[in-house]
């Protein structure tokens, strides 16, 4: 039987009872997924204790003010590889590489995207040839967040060219320290570098590190691609807080700066981060209650709109201050920082939100088609192999 | 708390909709609303005894069903979605809501049990946030004089239910003129009331304002259920319509529309629900503010909703929208008419305003 919210409590006591918060970080990180509490709902030994996912609060709860993990940095490996290698991945390799995922000790990217597979991402060419019980990996992915400070990647390759696109893909862990990676950066509209381009030439890759079927690859990658869009769109906030919370204090400590017209476009969006935290506590609600449903996508797009239209007001309504801007340098980011930076970077940042992840405008053809029921683009790359597909 | 249904209200749900299925289909309301009875009062009668949908509000003492807003407002979707001409939220809600503070128990039974129905003599498009116009006087003889403008279902209460200043007086309809207006709102028709030294009992004191606001918060899920039958219906729709050799529901321009509705939808859905959690428990100075709040956002957020999804089902329906026998008007006019009933989208971001501590410009 699964454990209550009594018993997931006094796992916590227990274990807080027994392990110094004030000693090594790491070590009391390793500590906590050993003990379940990392993410209850995963199973028992893989830093989980196998109850419901809404019984984290509890564990937060209790071990608030103990080290923590560094969600911004370690998204992609929290949100989309550790998912992805608990629903496919063999017992070696959930026992690999859950624990130091979680920690943090090692960071994951993404190597989804390439310069001619972005929303169509079932056409990329990134190639992976079988070469002595190992795999060749040679192309090149872009975008690609994080790549720098990564110690893995999840990286989707085309296996056979000679099917049709969404066949001949295979789904692999990519070893970013191996031999042919190249990371560069790319500098963004906001100055710095938080994604890259990486290159693969010649890497080499154990079969060990394959995720899933050879072929089965597509699959694999909508389980990585459904909790992206879960992720970046699911974030438990407080009646108005977040990004609206950053919006309303300006207002608040800045009379002069006032008039009708701003008035008017703040309460709209004050209304409509309102109804949208709502739509996300209910979709939550409705996910614990054994119900998923494909709202998630919904709230991406929600989510997206709304903080672009957060931020450009934002800037708008600080006048002045608003034509300042916080720091252009070219360097390499820890991550999205949407709290720590200025307005300017904010507005520009949010730019990115209805692109990452799926665009705004695949999203509205995944809901019209999924959700609605309408029918489907005409797809006239179907049945081609992906070899004869026009370039 | 919760955002989803209970099982009791997917009970009630199911009920109301199956009865509305069955005797309340659209080309039946349309021939209705030009008939000499534009109200059914005998599916009313069905609707309010049977299945008890006029005494969720009122506590088992009284001889009602003892439930909350929670449940008024699953019904009230259901309503929405058929546009059913009935006088459940005039006489149910605003009324029993009205009667329920000052305690007046004889009539509230009454009303309970459907025997009875009434109306509080307020505009429709009365505001929470406004004083009300005084337009009725008191004599020292306990008689009222003057005339209140746009009345919903005052043409079928048998008691009217009159604020003037901070009280509330009964009328029996009968005593007072009741003028039906060609209306905007074919399903829930209004009406121009006037007294001429009609006898008149005062109830107890009243506040307005707060039954204002709980009728507002609750007219929200009437809106969803309108915004829903609307998305549904043009969705079929355009499944099945086909121009260019396509169904025109696989053009993307269209596609897009629809998804972008749908998600005003699911926020409206969400904001309706919280509203009427909020509304449910007794009434306690703690929770004011946040039950007021709710009210505000989900009046403001579904009167726009129901009304763009309304718009765009007339639109996407082509020349068949625009006739008077596609049932899409009756949702468009309704939609129309709640957006300004019982506060403006406008009004209530205002209230907003106050709420959330976002204050206007001085
Ligand atoms: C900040 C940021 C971080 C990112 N991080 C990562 C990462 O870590 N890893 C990774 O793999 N990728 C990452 N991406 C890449 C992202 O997933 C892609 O940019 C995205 O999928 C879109 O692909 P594209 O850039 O090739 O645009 P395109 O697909 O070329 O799209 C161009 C435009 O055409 C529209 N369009 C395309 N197809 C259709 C259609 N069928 N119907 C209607 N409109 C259409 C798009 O919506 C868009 O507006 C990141 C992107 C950003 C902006």
């Amino acid at each position: 039987m699964a454990l209550d919210e009594e018993a997931v409590r006094e796992r916590a006591v227990a274990f807080l009872a027994a392990h110094d918060p004030a000693g090594d970080r790491l070590e009391f990180l390793r500590a906590r997924f050993d003990a379940g509490l990392a993410w209850v709902h995963f199973p028992e030994g893989l830093g989980g204790l196998g109850a419901a996912r809404e019984l984290q609060h509890v564990v937060e709860h209790e071990l608030a003010g103990t080290p923590q993990i560094n969600p911004g940095l370690q998204t992609i490996g929290l949100g989309m590889a550790a998912p992805t290698i608990l629903a496919f991945g063999t017992d070696e390799q959930r026992g690999r590489f859950l624990r130091p995922l979680w920690t943090g000790e090692e960071i994951w990217c993404q190597l989804f995207s390439e310069p001619g597979a972005g929303s169509d991402l079932a056409t990329l060419g990134t190639r992976a040839v079988r070469d002595a019980g190992e795999w060749v990996v040679d192309g090149q992915k872009v975008w690609t967040s994080g790549a720098h400070h990564s110690r893995w990647a999840i990286l989707v390759a085309r296996t056979d060219p000679d099917v049709p696109k969404h066949r001949g893909l295979t789904y692999f862990v990519c070893d970013m320290h191996a031999p042919g990676v190249e990371v560069r950066p790319l500098r963004q509209i906001t100055g710095e570098a938080e994604f890259n381009e990486v290159f693969l030439t010649g890497v080499r890759l154990g079969d060990d590190l394959r995720l899933g079927e050879i072929g089965d690859g597509w699959r694999v990658a909508q389980t990585t691609l459904m909790n992206e869009r879960v992720a970046i769109g699911g974030a438990p906030v407080k009646r108005g807080g977040g990004m609206v919370g950053l919006l309303s204090e300006v207002w608040r400590s800045r009379p002069e700066a006032r008039t009708h017209d701003l008035h008017q476009r703040l309460l709209r969006l004050w209304v409509e981060a309102e109804v949208t935290r709502l739509a996300g506590t209910r979709l939550r609600e409705q996910l614990s209650a054994g119900q998923p449903g494909p709202e998630g996508s919904g709230m991406k797009l929600a989510f997206a709109s709304l903080n672009q239209a957060l931020s450009g007001l934002d800037v708008e309504l600080r006048g002045e201050e608003g034509l300042a801007y916080d720091d252009w340098t070219f360097r390499r980011s820890e991550g999205v920082d949407f709290v720590g930076r200025g307005s300017g970077y904010r507005y520009l940042r949010a730019k990115g939100n209805s692109i990452e992840g799926g665009t705004s405008e695949i999203l509205r053809n995944i809901v019209a088609e999924r959700v609605l029921g309408l029918p489907s683009e005409p797809r006239v790359d179907k049945d081609v192999p992906w070899k004869d597909l026009p370039r | 708390m919760t955002l989803l249904y209970t099982e009791v209200e997917e009970e009630l749900r199911a009920s109301v909709r199956d009865l509305l299925t069955d005797r309340c289909p659209a080309d039946a309301v349309l021939k209705r609303v030009e008939s000499e009875a534009p109200y059914d009062m005998d599916l009313w009668k069905t609707l309010a005894g049977d299945i008890g949908v006029a005494g969720l509000l009122v506590p088992e003492d009284y001889g009602g069903a003892g439930a909350s807003a929670r449940e008024v407002a699953v019904v009230l979707e259901e309503l929405g979605r058929a546009v059913a001409p009935l006088p459940f939220f005039t006489s149910s809600v605003l009324a029993t809501k009205a009667l329920l503070s000052v305690g007046e128990e004889d009539l509230i039974q009454e009303l309970a049990s459907g025997e009875a129905t009434a109306a509080l003599a307020v505009s429709l498009a009365a505001s929470p946030y406004r004083p009300l116009p005084e337009t009725v006087t008191v004599t020292d003889g306990g008689l009222l004089n003057g005339e209140i403008r746009a009345v919903a279902g005052a043409d079928v209460a048998d008691v009217l239910l009159v604020p003037v200043g901070t009280a509330l007086y009964r009328v029996e309809a009968e005593n007072a003129r009741i003028e039906v207006l060609p209306s905007l709102d074919l399903t829930r028709p209004i009406a121009t009331v006037t007294f001429s030294d009609t006898p008149a009992s005062a109830l107890g004191g009243l506040d307005v304002r707060s039954v204002l606001n709980f009728g507002a918060g609750l007219l929200a899920s009437e809106q969803l259920g309108v915004a829903e039958w609307c998305l549904g219906t043009t969705l079929a729709y355009i499944k099945e319509r086909r121009q260019f050799a396509r169904p025109v529901g696989s053009f993307q321009a269209i596609k897009h529309r629809m998804a972008d509705l749908w998600l005003d939808v699911v926020r409206a859905r969400a904001a309706a629900r919280n509203a009427a959690d909020l509304l449910s428990p007794p009434d306690g100075v703690e929770a004011a503010g946040g039950r007021e709040l709710a009210a505000a956002v989900a009046k403001s957020w579904c009167s726009e909703v129901a009304l763009h999804v309304a718009e765009e089902s007339v639109q996407l329906h082509g020349g068949i929208g625009m006739t008077w026998e596609h049932p899409v008007h009756l949702y468009l006019k309704r939609a129309k008419a709640t957006e300004i009933a019982l506060g403006t989208p406008g009004a209530h971001r205002e209230a907003v305003a106050a709420l959330a501590d976002l204050p206007a410009p001085v």
